[in-house]
Order: structure tokens, then C-alpha cells, then sequence
């Protein structure tokens, strides 16, 4: 009796999990792993050789390639340098403010702060873009009304600042992520624990730094890493405000930018799937690389201090 | 109370702040959206003064009407979403009971296989999935959309799910199943009902970056039927980046859609995401 229930419970788990792990495996697994499987074969005359390394080789050593990758990969990790020095400090700043008790208008704040984080890239992207086009001259215009217009520049049209204009554009867009982590992180923290340290006289600011700070330093982890794995996929904002080859003279590529003109070919350029695949398999390299030392290195380290 | 932690110059301070921020990240969906309804001089001439009766035009969204298929990219886009969601949420729910509920070999083994792909972003595996859509003929179809996001939907959800699942009390279903419910009424019949809240939670979560992406119609299915939203609003914009009525119409049409559905999930949202990180 107990084994006949036992087996036929056994039908109804497969039944259960068939459909997510089918199309889990078949859309996402798979594909990954060919894609890894693509990077090692070259387009010979119309036919796939096996080639091993070659594809690597180019990517990270022939001028033709490398330059690129190289230059990608600088400026994807300067992209996400200034995600985690701008947006996470805002988010986090934000999140305290919110946070403080018996604010008002909180859910207002809250609320509006997130508007740009359900814009799509396009939308985010062309706003600013027009915004900050000397053409149009809302940028100046607004500089000029507190005194500093001898600062405007075409931000995204020249190479020094686009970059970063770009990955302040995110930011804007982005922001809401940390501050609503932050926030919730923040809520959980135990009233009598804030409590007992006004107790001993540690308040405000110090309050923050010395209690508060410790307890969402896992929050923080997490939002790192979604930062990084989101920053190292980008691709959207760059390719909506400056196109597939993310000008000026390809001073805000990044990967995502690099590997869709790789695979795809772009004007002059050949598409190269086997390349695109090569230039995915680094991107995984890199995620995998940050998601592990998250993993291993980082929330090990940060569990000490829950509770 | 200590004077601290309310003093009112402090609350002060902190409205300051969070009001500026709040401008920084309204402003540039304010200048689009009231320059939309604008004549192309008064664009120019006064940018950030909200339209009156002499500047008043709808020229804007009459081009993006007549020229752009908006309702077709519009209607392409709520098919996508609405179907990716809801497979994304039955099978998602399915497997995250499955792996709540019953104890079998490799259980946290598939568990974990299944949470892989948090991490891990399906956009890599790019050219393998145009490779095998072009060889099933779904190329420039809505379907080949739908399955990539259900695959990309799938691990997070299941992931929130199992956590709520887990927290549904065994009586009721031990007494369901005393009373004879097959396992699928079980889950169908009191263990759905139950976790709805976290199924809304989820489905924004999901939605979200399934109205937004770029990527993938633009390189699974970039043909005229096929086109989302997103897609078509670039498109376009790139199109006609001289005429601003029609470039900052699109743009507000696009916003709009968005703008709506947040206004109405908001709640849940928030409440999704602390709850979420509250353990």
C-alpha cells in the first residue's frame, strides 16, 4: 500500500517538474552549452571544423579582434565601476532616508524614484539623448538658469564622457533596484535592536554607521552581484543611444555591444557566429567568475553578521 | 522618544533630498511627455513650459499613428507578455510544488539546476538559440519570443515560489488528501488559491523585463508582424530622429503602456520586494 501510493506519487512529481525542466533545458541549458560547444569550431568553406583554442586566441591576441575585446571589456568594467560608486551609494542614501521613521510621503518618494526602472532602455535612452542634445538645448537651457552653461558639453557625443554619460544614464534608470533592496533590508531590522542601541546613546548618523550599516552589508552583497552579472550583460541602453557600434569611435563599447556585431556583422564587418560565440563564452567566464567569488568569498564572509 | 531621531530639521533635510531625487527621476518623462502634446516651434522655442492653448498640437501622434504599425508592435508585445506570463507562472508553480512538496532522489540537486539560470543570463546563449529557432522554422514568429521568456522567467519564479510553498500548513493538504483529492486537485484546488499573492509578486517581477527587452525581438524576430514594442519604438525613433513631434510622441506612447501597468501593480511590487527580503 505504502509503495503503491509512493509510486504513484512519483508520476504526479514528474508531471509536476516536466514542463519547466524541458523548457528550462531546451531554451537556456542547451544553447549555453552549444554556444560554448560553437566557440571551439570555425566556418570552413561552409562547414563547421573543430578548431579549439583558435577563436580564443584571436579574440584575446590578433589586433583585428583583440583590440576590440580588450577595449569592450575596459570599458564594461569602467560601466560598472560607476554603478557601484554612484548608483549603490544613492540607492543605499535613499533607502536610509526612506526608511527614517515618520516620513511622509514616503510611499510618494518611493514610488516615483522607481518610474525610470520600468522605462525600457529605448525609452530611457532616447529621453536623455534628446535631453542632452545641443540641439535641443534643454541641458543648456536649464545650465544656463544656474549660472554654469560654460560647462555644457555634447556629452554623449564626445569620446571622453560618453561612457560615463552612458553608465549615469543607467544609474538614473537603475537606481530604484538598490533603494528598494536597501529599504526592505532596513525594515527588517528588529526595532528593539535600534532600540537598545539608543539606549547606549548611539543615534542618528552614528546609529547608521555603527548598527544599521553591519545588518544590510548582505543586501549590499546582493546587490553587487546583480550589478555586476547586469552590467557585464548590458546592452540595450548602449545600442538604443549610440547604435551597434557604439560611437564615437567605439568609445562606449561593451561586450554585449561587441558581441552583437561580432555575431551579427555590421555594415563593412562580416557576421562571425562562431566568434559571437567565443565573445559569449568570455562574457560567461566573466559572470561566472564575479557570481562565484560572490558566493564563496563574499556571502560566506557577510553570514557572520546575521543573526 | 529622543529629539534625534525627530527633530524637525532632520525630516527637513531628508524631504529635501528625497524631493530633489524624486524631480532628477521624473524629469526627463516630464519633458517628453508635455513636449508631445507641443507645435514643433514651441518644442524648440520653450522647451520646458508646459503646452497652452497656442502651442497645443496633436501633429506628433498623428504621424506615429499613420506611419508607424503602433498598435500592431503594441498588440505583438501584450500577446508576448501575457502568454510568456502565464506559462511562466503554471509551470513555475508546478515545479516549485513539486520541489516544495515532495521528497524524491535529487531534489535540492534539481533545485539547484533549476536556480542556475538567476545567475546566469540566457542572453549567452544567443547564438545557439537563433541556431535552433532558424532550424524549427520559428524564426519572426511570436512563439519562438514566448519560449525564450518562459525559459528566462522560469528560474526566479520558481525559486520565490518553492519559498512560499514550502510555508503552505501540511494539514490542509494531508486533509485534502484524506478526503480523496488527487495531488493535481491539491495543487490546483488549495495550494494556487493560497500562494496568489506571491504569484502576483512574481508575475511583475517577470513582466517587466519581458516588455522591455530589445535583444531578443531584435534578433529572433525583427520582421514587420513580428515586431514588439520596444523594437518598434527604436525603429522608428532611429527613423525619424528629425521629425521630434513623431520622435517624442513614440516615445510617450511607449511610456504610456508601461507607466499604467506600474501605477496599478506598485503596490504589490513593493510589498513583493520587502516582503522578499524580509526572511
Amino acid at each position: 500500500m505504502a509503495q503503491a501510493t509512493k509510486k504513484s506519487r512519483r508520476w504526479h512529481i514528474a508531471v509536476f517538474l516536466a514542463p519547466a525542466v524541458l523548457i528550462y533545458t531546451a531554451i537556456m541549458i542547451i544553447p549555453l552549452f552549444s554556444t560554448l560547444q560553437l566557440a571551439m569550431y570555425s566556418d570552413v568553406e561552409n562547414s563547421q571544423v573543430f578548431v579549439g583554442l583558435q577563436n580564443f586566441r584571436a579574440l584575446f591576441g590578433d589586433p583585428q579582434w583583440s583590440d576590440q575585446f580588450w577595449n569592450a571589456l575596459k570599458n564594461n568594467t569602467w560601466f560598472f565601476i560607476v554603478h557601484m560608486i554612484v548608483q549603490n551609494p544613492i540607492g543605499i542614501l535613499l533607502a536610509a532616508l526612506l526608511s527614517s521613521p515618520r516620513l511622509r510621503m514616503r510611499s510618494f518618494y518611493r514610488t516615483a524614484i522607481f518610474i525610470p526602472t520600468i522605462l525600457s532602455f529605448v525609452i530611457a535612452g532616447f529621453a536623455w539623448k534628446l535631453i542632452l542634445s545641443p540641439l535641443w538645448g534643454v541641458a543648456p537651457n536649464l545650465l544656463d538658469f544656474v549660472g554654469l552653461k560654460s560647462l555644457f558639453q555634447p556629452w554623449l557625443g564626445k569620446e571622453a564622457y560618453a561612457l560615463t554619460t552612458l553608465a549615469l544614464i543607467s544609474v538614473w534608470q537603475f537606481v530604484g533596484i538598490p533603494m528598494m533592496l536597501i529599504y526592505a533590508a532596513l525594515l527588517s531590522i528588529p526595532d528593539e535592536l535600534l532600540e537598545a542601541a539608543e539606549c547606549d546613546g548611539i543615534t542618528g548618523m552614528s546609529q547608521f554607521w555603527k548598527v544599521k550599516l553591519p545588518l544590510i552589508l548582505p543586501a549590499i552583497g546582493i546587490i553587487s552581484i546583480l550589478t555586476f552579472v547586469g552590467n557585464f550583460n548590458a546592452f540595450d541602453l548602449i545600442y538604443a543611444t549610440q547604435g551597434a557600434l557604439a560611437g564615437p569611435d567605439f568609445s562606449t563599447d561593451i561586450l554585449g555591444t561587441f558581441m552583437f556585431r561580432t555575431f551579427f556583422g555590421f555594415q563593412l564587418q562580416l557576421g562571425d557566429p562562431n566568434l559571437g560565440a567565443a565573445i559569449a563564452t568570455a562574457m560567461f567566464a566573466i559572470i561566472l567568475i564575479g557570481v562565484s567569488i560572490y558566493l564563496f568569498g563574499i556571502q560566506t564572509r557577510l553570514r557572520r553578521y546575521q543573526f | 522618544m529622543s529629539t534625534a531621531r525627530h527633530s524637525p530639521v532632520r525630516s527637513i533635510a531628508a524631504h529635501a533630498v528625497l524631493a530633489a531625487y524624486t524631480i532628477i527621476a521624473l524629469f526627463p518623462v516630464f519633458v517628453i511627455v508635455i513636449n508631445a502634446f507641443k507645435s514643433r516651434k514651441a518644442i524648440f522655442r520653450t522647451p520646458l513650459e508646459l503646452p497652452n492653448a497656442e502651442t497645443f498640437s496633436l501633429i506628433g501622434f498623428e504621424t506615429v499613428l499613420k506611419q508607424g504599425d503602433f498598435l500592431l508592435y503594441f498588440q505583438n508585445s501584450f500577446v508576448v507578455t501575457v502568454v510568456s506570463l502565464f506559462m511562466v507562472l503554471l509551470f513555475g508553480a508546478m515545479a516549485a510544488f513539486a520541489l516544495a512538496e515532495y521528497r524524491f532522489k535529487g531534489n535540492s540537486l534539481m533545485g539547484l539546476y533549476l536556480a542556475l539560470g538567476i545567475m546566469i543570463p540566457i542572453r549567452l546563449g544567443t547564438v545557439a538559440i537563433l541556431q535552433m529557432m532558424a532550424a524549427s522554422g520559428l524564426v519572426n514568429t511570436l512563439t519562438s519570443l514566448i519560449l525564450v521568456y518562459t525559459a528566462q522567467g522560469l528560474p526566479l519564479a520558481i525559486f520565490i515560489l518553492s519559498e512560499f510553498m514550502r510555508q503552505v500548513s501540511d494539514d490542509l493538504k494531508n486533509a485534502g488528501r484524506i478526503d480523496g483529492l488527487s495531488e493535481y486537485r491539491i495543487f490546483f484546488r488549495l495550494v494556487l488559491p493560497l500562494v496568489r499573492p506571491a504569484m502576483a509578486t512574481v508575475a511583475v517581477f517577470t513582466m517587466i523585463p519581458i516588455w522591455n527587452d530589445l535583444w531578443f525581438p531584435l534578433i529572433l524576430a525583427p520582421a514587420e508582424a513580428t515586431k514588439t514594442i520596444t523594437l518598434g519604438a527604436q525603429v522608428f525613433i532611429g527613423q525619424f530622429v528629425t521629425n521630434w513631434n513623431a520622435v517624442l510622441a513614440a516615445l510617450s506612447l511607449a511610456i504610456l503602456p508601461v507607466l499604467i501597468l506600474y501605477l496599478i501593480f506598485s503596490r504589490q511590487l513593493i510589498r513583493g520586494i520587502t516582503s522578499g527580503a524580509v526572511k
